[in-house]
């Protein structure tokens, strides 16, 4: 193992101590041998003959390729799975395979009217594991959205977005809406019914902005609806400026968890922190955890794309909606926002806040003294899990209560619906918060950090309960109906 | 560049120094080429109309193919056209006005229904049934040599039917 990174770092330009002087790549210090190409080639990607004794394998194995992600040496407690869950590398490995199986399907792809969905067609039976390509590709992208959002949520309990970590979380939440916005491009290019109204429904949100929404609609779509310009722009920000934004970025994700000194340092609720915490060496025992992680889940991802196809339906009818119409299962939280709230505030003011609030969350919560403890305090564990019941209870009741009781426009019937379904609702939603957050406050004697962490778990389940409702219980005519007496689609 | 600026640095009594001027006029310059690039771009990215086809002035038929109190579907060009007891007409996209899908037009029910959520829509567009938040958009209609032609190059919102809208021949 430890040779063929070698092999690997030295061609890519490290230079091992001992040769380091006569193959320096940057001057123009001719290289040993004459001048004949091939010779040079050979002596340029040999490796260098191993060292013999521990020192020099040592320095090796430190100027490796992989010190360039990681420090030598890591605190050993960032070890414990419990802490990151390996999540970020597994974020990192999905990219990984998104980019490699997305080329191979490029090759094998059209973005043009009809043929999109042929050449899906032709992967699915005429290609040799065209099927499973796509299947990994599809499964992966999925996956890198669960993945990424549970990712946010450890860095979150765990208080690792507060200084001085407050510029990677920002990182974190710009690759966070690439990542979305990587799949809702995606998700148009097969070109069958699903992903057109899909992206139909989808699109037509940005047209309630005010103002430059239809303007910026029409430019997205290249048209006043989704059609063979759609595809072409969302195939080129798909398989060019989304990537590289994210690559970029990733970059620099990486980077900062160096430059903010590492990982933030685990520890139990009332554990002091040692003065300098035992270091372990990166080789082998940070890099051998990854390895094993990775294989683990790559093996996972396979054997499910070998059994569980990506869905594929009719070639996209611009004249014929399907019954109900969803939008991608991780917008389906805001189509739900849709049923009970004005458009603008559904899809415009609402997301704008909850971008907002994870924008600001690390400027606001920025007490240092809990980072590291999984939700600050066995009190805010449980603080955590009854906000998280709570909001269960409180969004399906309401989920409910708006779909057969509540009429605000009925109840307010000469008032324009942007305040009688918009402004009028939204407020009460927030005075029901803002109730809940000085009940917390006054009678659970919380602080300031138990405040947010109970204001950020109540509104994420919301958000969950509110997409599990979409997904699940939405039916014909988006009317309510219990999962197992779903009518089928038309 | 700190040697030389802080020479130059000291500000005359009146006016801008150089350096100030220098970095105005870098500044203004800069602005200006932004914003013709991105004019630029944006020119570029502006979506391209067809003739004959969908996006652009579609035939739908003749006067007499359409007869008074109907609604026809012109499926290529993806509208209706609804001729008016009274012999008047009206081109209606037949994109939702609430999230965009295909609305129907229900013969039986006489209105438009839309499969997604449920909006409704009479034979002029008028919304009859939330959420659709305003009336299905026009497309300008004309009607030349007998022939109803329907520039479907730009969808025009409105906040109500109003008999201003309808064409007669
Ligand atoms: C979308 C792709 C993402 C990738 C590939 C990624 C990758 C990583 C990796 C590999 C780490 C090292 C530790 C770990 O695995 O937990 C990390 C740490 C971190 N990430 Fe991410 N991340 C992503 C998204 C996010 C998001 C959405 C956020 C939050 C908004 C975020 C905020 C952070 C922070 C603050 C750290 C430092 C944590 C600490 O020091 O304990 N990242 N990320
Ligand atoms: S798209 Fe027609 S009612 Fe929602």
């Amino acid at each position: 193992m430890h040779k063929i990174f070698m092999r690997l770092a030295y061609i890519l330009g490290e230079n091992p101590p001992d040769r380091a002087p006569r193959r320096s790549r940057c001057s123009n210090v001719p290289l040993m041998s004459d001048d004949r190409p091939l010779e040079r080639m050979k002596e340029r990607l040999s490796p260098p003959p191993l060292p013999t004794d521990d020192r020099g394998r040592a320095r090796l194995v430190l100027d490796t390729l992989i010190l360039h992600l990681h420090p030598a040496r890591i605190p050993k407690r960032t070890l414990r799975w419990t802490y990151t869950w390996g999540l970020g590398g597994l974020a990192g490995m999905l990219i990984g395979i998104l980019v490699t199986t997305g080329i191979f399907l490029e090759v094998r792809y059209t973005p043009t009217a009809p043929d999109a969905y042929l050449d899906i067609l032709n992967l699915r039976s005429d290609v040799w594991f065209g099927d499973l390509l796509r299947n990994i590709h599809h499964w992966s992208a999925n996956l890198l959205i669960v993945v990424a959002v549970l990712h946010l949520l450890r860095v979150f309990f765990t208080g690792a977005h507060r200084p001085p970590r407050e510029v990677n979380w920002l990182f974190g939440v710009a690759m966070l809406l690439l990542v979305l916005a990587a799949n809702f491009t995606g998700y148009l290019l097969p070109w069958d019914q699903l992903a057109f109204w899909a992206i139909t429904v989808g699109t037509s949100l940005v047209s309630y902005l005010p103002l430059i929404g239809e303007p910026l609609g029409r430019l997205l779509l290249g048209g006043p609806e989704v059609g063979p310009t759609t595809l072409l722009n969302f195939y080129t920000l798909h398989i060019s400026f989304i990537p590289l934004a994210l690559f970029g970025l990733m970059s620099l994700h990486f980077w900062r968890v160096r430059k903010d000194g590492g990982l933030s340092l685990p520890r139990r609720a009332g554990e002091a922190l040692e003065g300098t915490p035992e270091r372990v060496t990166t080789i082998p025992h940070l890099v051998r955890r990854e390895g094993i992680y990775a294989l683990v889940w790559l093996a996972a991802i396979v054997l499910f794309s070998i059994f569980v196809s990506a869905p594929l339906e009719g070639i996209a009818d611009p004249g014929l909606s399907p019954n109900p119409a969803k939008a991608p299962w991780y917008f389906l939280g805001i189509q739900e926002l849709l049923l009970h709230f004005h458009p603008f505030v559904a899809a415009v003011v609402i997301p704008g806040l909850a971008v907002t609030g994870l924008v600001l969350l690390p400027f606001t919560d920025v007490d240092t003294s809990s980072v590291g403890i999984w939700f600050r305090s066995a009190r805010g564990r449980s603080i955590a899990l009854f906000s998280a019941g709570l909001s269960l209870l409180l969004t399906s009741a309401w989920v409910a209560a708006d779909e057969f009781v509540i009429r605000w426009t009925d109840w307010l019937p000469n008032w324009p619906s942007i305040l009688s379904n918009g402004v009028v609702p939204l407020a009460a939603v927030g005075l029901v918060l803002l109730a809940l957050d000085t009940w917390v406050r006054d009678r659970l004697d919380g602080n300031a950090e138990e405040r947010v962490l109970f204001l950020f778990v109540f509104l994420f389940v919301a958000l969950l309960v509110l997409t599990a409702v979409g997904i699940w219980f939405r039916g014909p005519g988006m009317e309510l109906f219990w999962p197992w007496a779903m009518p089928a689609a038309t | 560049m700190t040697e030389h600026g802080q020479a130059m640095d000291s500000e005359p009594a009146e006016g801008v120094s150089r350096r100030r001027f220098l970095t105005m006029a870098w500044t203004t310059l800069g602005a200006v080429a932004t914003v013709e690039v991105g004019g630029v771009l944006l020119a570029y990215l502006q979506p391209r109309l067809a003739e004959g086809e969908f996006g652009g002035l579609v035939a739908a038929g003749l006067v007499d193919d359409f007869p008074p109190g109907s609604v026809t579907h012109i499926i290529n060009g993806r509208f209706y056209v609804t001729r008016f007891p009274d012999g008047g007409f009206l081109a209606l996209y037949q994109k939702c006005t609430h999230l965009g899908c295909a609305v129907p037009w229900d013969q039986t029910a006489g209105k438009f229904i839309c499969p997604c959520h449920n909006s409704e829509f009479d034979d002029s567009g008028n919304v009859l049934n939330p959420p659709a938040p305003r009336p299905l958009d026009l497309f300008a209609l004309s009607i030349t040599d007998g022939q109803v032609m329907v520039d479907t190059g730009k969808p025009i919102a409105r906040d109500a039917f109003d008999p201003g809208q309808v064409v007669y021949p």
